[in-house]
């Protein structure tokens, strides 16, 4: 994708993965706590530190809290999370005295597939559990994230295989059954604000909990979005075109991606039918 | 005591082994051992199998997994878990899965000599309808509906620790993870450390489990990779990503098996404590 900067700059291009990423930073707020899943939330995050929000408090399941890293992490638990972290805390602690009394104001997860209510699976992929079509990771942290932190935001790229109307397997529970459902599951935050793609931003209605279309990237248009949903997807009302990335924010993303192993870096291509997005971590 | 030796003495085929250590001092070396010595029939547990739960499930040790995050961080799927869950090969593997919270809290009732622990979780997810060892209960305070999850009561737990000293204490710093839960919640323990020193001198975060806590200690350096110690080396990231290619034919894999495992030998043996014993509170 090569669109012409909004804000009359040399043209800049940039890609689909890197708007997403940008979308997502943007998303954050200086000074807020953000328990991170490792890959595009990781990526987001800390681009939004190293721009906007430098003093947003990453918050890892490995039970580094405050981590600064210079560099991308490849995993939940590099060494430089817990050497640049204000406090390191054991996984029973991470989870009972700073995730569940719901601490913390993001909850930053990717997905292998999700439904119209928000609900996320990152298990299996196909009807039966016991003879799975494609096994993915797991739950993780991610159940206990998307129940507990104040909000939630929810990266990941659009297809109809992924966009789907019900999940196979409810992972993490966003919406539920639709509206009342969390409120009944005794779920303390507030569910998932944001799903946010490599082709716009969708986020719930407040009457029925179904995500909408509320944001489009320049050039991409609503009838292409609704081609990679695999639901009837319905259109905001107050539907805005977002704005491309910056040449700041685009080099300070470059720059952090120039940090990860080549292989990464490079975007190695996902195992067939198992998107690498299903590492929820 | 060899690593070898304690692994011998310690693990059986049949038995319930957790070899925890959250991304950080995961005991490959310890689980090349138990692959050496050819363990059949192990129910392994472990919140993030990783790499090292891919080759002894490749391997052929396990008859069951319990877990809750089975991927190779960063990089996508794990192969060997896949083909055994997917296809059923070496062996059928059975799973029992569980959230990253339930796991940690199942080790904490375990250390704790506790039947259960108690969080909020699981509810409105698919996880109960398929693990055991997940149910609601009714706080007898509040009324309010709360999620229980069965204790973890491994046989033996496995561990690697920066450093122990002559008298088999053992410290580790950086991301120490559920280290502490599994070894208490285990009948016996194999700690591998990176060295063994005159002193424990005081490291910022560090554990320490005393002597008496733990059943077999093995010096054996470089014993995480590819995994890491902190403060002794880096998380070799260029091998987990090489392990995709390696670990996703059936061939290639078995041929680094023998190559890395089989033929390697075991680690470089270095005398070390020895505590007989069940090491969980009598109860």
């Amino acid at each position: 994708m090569s669109e012409p900067s909004e804000r009359g700059e040399t043209a800049l291009s940039y890609t689909a993965d890197e708007m997403m990423t940008v979308t997502a930073a943007r998303a954050l707020r200086d000074g807020m706590t953000c328990f991170v899943g490792i890959g595009r939330p990781s990526e987001a995050a800390n681009l939004a530190r190293a721009t906007h929000a430098p003093n947003l408090v990453l918050i890892y399941e490995s039970g580094t809290i405050g981590a600064k890293p210079g560099a991308l992490p490849l995993s939940i638990g590099d060494g430089i999370l817990a050497e640049t972290a204000d406090s390191v805390v054991s996984v029973p602690e991470i989870f009972n005295y700073w995730l569940q009394p719901g601490r913390i104001d993001v909850g930053f997860l990717g997905a292998a597939q999700l439904d119209k209510s928000g609900n996320i699976n990152t298990t299996v992929i196909g009807p039966d559990y016991a003879d799975p079509r494609v096994r993915l990771p797991g739950a993780g942290g991610a159940p206990e994230i998307a129940a507990a932190c104040r909000e939630v935001i929810v990266v990941i790229k659009q297809s109809r295989r992924a966009f789907v109307d019900h999940v196979d397997f409810v992972t993490s529970v966003g919406f539920g059954d639709g509206p009342g459902s969390r409120q009944r599951l005794g779920l303390t935050g507030a569910g998932p604000r944001r799903i946010i793609t490599d082709l716009g931003v969708l986020e719930p209605d407040p009457d029925t909990c179904e995500f909408v279309l509320t944001g489009t990237y320049p050039g991409v248009s609503v009838a292409d979005i609704k081609g990679r949903t695999g639901w009837d997807l319905q259109v905001g009302r107050d539907l805005s075109e977002l704005p491309s990335p910056s040449p700041a924010e685009l080099a300070a993303l470059r720059g952090l991606i120039a940090t990860m192993p080549a292989a990464v870096a490079g975007g190695a291509p996902p195992a067939a039918g198992a998107p690498a997005e299903g590492a929820v971590r | 005591m060899s690593l070898a030796e304690a692994i011998a003495a310690a693990m059986h085929d049949g038995d319930t082994v957790a070899m925890e250590g959250f991304t950080h001092l995961i005991p490959h070396a310890a689980g090349h051992e138990v692959i050496r010595q050819r363990r059949r029939d192990l129910t392994l547990v472990r919140m993030t199998p990783d790499i090292i739960y891919d080759q002894m499930i490749g391997a052929g040790c396990a008859r069951k997994l319990v877990f809750s995050w089975a991927g190779n961080p960063g990089v996508g799927s794990l192969h060997r878990f896949r083909d055994a869950v997917e296809h059923g090969w070496p062996a059928p593997l059975e799973i029992e899965e569980h959230s990253h919270a339930g796991m940690a809290n199942r080790y904490a009732a375990g250390a704790s000599g506790l039947p259960f622990a108690i969080l909020r979780g699981y509810r409105g997810t698919s996880l109960p309808s398929q693990t055991a060892g997940v149910a609601e209960v009714t706080c007898p305070f509040t009324g309010e509906t709360l999620t229980a999850v069965s204790a973890l009561r491994p046989d033996v737990a496995v561990i690697h620790a920066q450093r122990a000293d002559p008298l088999g204490n053992v410290q580790y710093w950086g991301i120490t993870g559920v280290q502490k839960e599994c070894v208490l919640a285990a009948a016996r323990s194999v700690v591998t450390v990176e060295e063994i020193v005159d002193e424990l001198d005081p490291r910022p975060g560090a554990v320490v489990l005393p002597s008496w806590a733990v059943t077999y200690i093995a010096a054996v350096p470089g014993g995480a990779h590819p995994s890491y110690a902190l403060g002794y080396s880096a998380r070799d990231n260029d091998f987990y990503m090489a392990w995709d290619a390696i670990s996703r034919d059936r061939a290639l894999f078995g041929a680094w098996l023998d190559e890395h495992v089989y033929r390697a030998g075991g680690a470089a043996p270095v005398a070390n404590t020895v505590l007989a014993g069940d090491t969980r509170s009598a109860r």
